[in-house]
């Protein structure tokens, strides 16, 4: 293998690899017929990324013929070969990827100016080929829009906030953050962002319902967008099957699958019936009467400990709603306290699984024959059954 | 009890979030009490928070273009929450852009101060983005925690120095001591020191000037006013309280002073226009 970069593609090339460093600690390489493709994937395999540079991307692009070379290294050393990016934009002029079979190493070299030549010889272990499931044309809601859409949506989450929900109706995006116990939300502050669908390019929502996902995977691909200032399309289907998001450039294809939320059974029951439920109609800004948010909260000047403890008033048919599910939640709870203890005098070293789970359908070891995304069989590739959250980093 | 107050200019906005991100700076929790007229930030000076109290005091007009509220009843037309200040000034710094904010009291999944704020957008709708914060409703038998706390019956009254250079050397100083020395005279000096096994260090500050509080101070020709102007007096405080004070600031005051209760406490004061920020620091033995 061997291919050069000139130009504003080193940059390009250099905030991929950036972004795939939010994904996993592994870059697998993989020259292809079609372009050279760099992939990584989380330890829970709940979140993978793929960057597919065609053959007109490279100022030369030549692979081995017949002899399928994949690799995968470090991807903490091929971000050191491009640490800088503002430095890399003013000073180096090629980079020329090559595969040294002698020495079995990979070996990134940056011309920059004056001259100076800066050469990384990078080991690499051999690997299978990582590819993920996925047919973007058959999910049932699609959107497109400019990546500062999206930058300027995530910006109002916390850092340190790892999931948001984001649910659909025909002509709105609501996005808000998502907190996992009941006993938290009392005390998390809560986000929600109202989208109008002509906010973006390209709308269309066939199935409205909301979708979980990780928070910290789509900021790295923003940071890819937001630099290229391609337009980011999303595609979602219902909670547990993977988001999608896409940038596409006539030499370039990203796409980033992320695992969303699935709810065990009870849940889901909720959840669908709060899909069903039309999402509160948008907050009238600038006319609401401020009765609408009256609040028969107690402060009466009789002490006790009661005085502190408000009555719910009724509420909008939304909350209300919310609070059903809530209650459901909790009348669940007792049943299934119960059925953990069972199960730790059954067997002492099983813990009960966890609540929270992304599944990560996508990368099933049976494929489906007329699957187009796959050209290679997924030998050696271990079955991917759902992650418990202690595994996501 | 109901509240809902709208800021519809930027640089009140902007203002009030700076007012609100240096509170933060200084306390994890605290009280916002809402009259008609004001707002108030309160830390009352308990042990848990290390002795440490607050009072911040905005003037609802100078902020808000919109300010309608109905306390608990007619006769304490008042409400009392407890805040994390670090979520309202969060919700708020991710808004400067708005073209409108408003802030209201809500009964969410528990009772929350919302800030709502509408975003500009290329589109004919605007962007609506909603904070929840929670927040606890303070019952009126509490309510006298969190009353403004006296002017205390203070030797020396000075104008501090630029703060920037006042947390310059206090920073330094936090690398050698934990304790530092506040000490200032009528004669418009202050001094700063510290003093462990190893090293003293003080830092002196002349020229400082006493403001005049008249006959508004607490002293009726008390101490004061017969004090000899060069005698020193001084508290020791736990130089990590001071130094939040001076690192979190952000208000620009145009008039900082500081009031020294011999072996006390430490009284500092910032004015900015209508905000005014009271900080005590106890004395440590």
């Amino acid at each position: 293998m061997d291919c050069v970069v000139t130009g504003g593609n080193v940059k390009v090339l250099a905030k991929a690899i950036h972004s795939l460093s939010r994904i996993g600690d592994e870059l697998y390489v993989e020259p292809q017929e079609d372009g050279l493709a760099l992939r990584s994937v989380n330890s829970s395999r709940s979140a993978y990324a793929c960057f597919l540079f065609a053959p007109l991307f490279f100022s030369r692009y030549t692979i081995p013929i017949g002899l399928a070379f994949r690799c995968k290294m470090a991807i903490k050393s091929v971000q050191a070969v491009f640490r800088s990016i503002a430095t890399l934009e003013k000073t180096v002029e090629k980079c020329h990827i090559e595969l040294d079979d002698q020495k079995n190493r990979l070996t990134f070299t940056l011309h920059c100016k004056h001259g100076l030549m800066k050469t990384h010889n990078l080991s690499f272990q051999d690997s299978e080929s990582l590819q993920a499931v996925f047919d973007k044309d058959s999910y049932s809601n699609v959107f497109r829009s400019h990546p500062r859409l999206l930058v300027d949506t995530v910006v109002h989450f916390p850092p340190s906030l790892e999931e948001v929900t984001v649910s659909l109706s025909d002509d709105r995006m609501w996005v808000k953050n998502h907190v996992e116990d009941e006993t938290d939300r009392s005390k998390a502050m809560l986000t929600e962002l109202c989208l109008a669908s002509d906010e973006f390019d390209h709308f269309s929502v066939k199935v409205q319902n909301s979708v979980t996902f990780c928070l910290k995977e789509l900021r790295g691909l923003l940071v890819f967008a937001e630099s290229t200032g391609l337009p980011i399309s999303m595609y979602c289907d219902e909670p547990g099957s993977p988001v999608v998001l896409s940038v596409t450039d006539s030499v370039l294809e990203g796409n980033f699958v992320l695992a969303t939320l699935s709810d065990d059974s009870n849940l889901r029951k909720n959840n669908t019936k709060r899909a069903c439920t039309p999402p509160p109609p948008p907050d009238d800004f600038m006319n609401d009467d401020m009765d609408s948010y009256l609040i028969a909260m107690d402060t009466s000047v009789m002490p006790g400990p009661s005085a502190s403890r408000p009555p719910s008033p009724p509420l909008t048919n939304s909350t209300s709603l919310k609070q059903t599910a809530t209650a459901n939640h909790r009348t669940r709870l007792p049943s299934e306290e119960e059925e953990e203890e069972e199960e730790e005098e059954e067997a002492v070293d099983s813990s009960g699984p966890p609540n929270k789970k992304f599944c990560s359908l996508f990368f099933g070891s049976v494929l489906p024959p007329s699957s187009q995304m796959t050209t290679q069989p997924l030998t050696g590739q271990e079955v991917l059954a759902s992650d418990s959250e202690d595994d996501v980093q | 009890m109901k509240f809902r107050g709208k800021i519809i200019d930027v640089a009140c906005l902007n203002h009030f979030t700076r007012v609100i991100t240096t509170i933060s700076k200084l306390t994890k929790m605290c009280v916002l009490r809402l009259t008609p007229q004001n707002l108030f930030f309160v830390l009352s000076g308990k042990v848990a928070n290390g002795g440490v109290s607050m009072w911040c005091e905005l003037s609802q007009e100078n902020f808000f273009d919109e300010f309608q509220m109905e306390g608990v009843s007619p006769e304490d037309n008042e409400i009392c929450l407890e805040v994390t200040p670090e979520n309202l000034s969060r919700a708020l710094k991710t808004v400067q852009n708005a073209k409108a904010v408003k802030v209201k009291l809500t009964k969410k999944h528990c009772p929350c101060l919302t800030i709502a704020a509408e975003l500009p957008t290329l589109s004919s709708v605007s962007r609506v983005v909603t904070h929840d914060v929670p927040v606890e409703v303070i019952p009126r038998r509490l309510w006298h925690e969190f009353k403004e706390p006296s002017m205390p019956d203070f030797d020396v009254s000075i104008y501090l120095p630029p703060l920037k250079t006042m947390k310059n050397v206090i920073d330094r100083m936090k690398n050698l001591s934990n304790f530092l020395v506040v000490e200032a005279n009528l004669n418009g000096e202050m001094n700063l020191k510290i003093d462990t096994d190893l090293v003293s260090v003080s830092t002196h500050f002349k020229d400082l000037g006493n403001p005049p509080w008249g006959d508004e101070a607490s002293q009726q020709g008390g101490p004061s006013q017969s004090r000899d102007p060069d005698t020193m007096a001084q508290t020791r405080v736990d130089i990590r309280k001071l130094q939040q004070f001076l690192v979190g600031q952000q208000v620009n005051p145009s008039k900082a002073m500081c009031n020294i209760v011999h072996e006390r406490v430490v009284h500092l004061i910032l004015l900015h226009e209508d905000v005014s920020l009271q900080y005590f620091i106890p004395a440590v033995a």
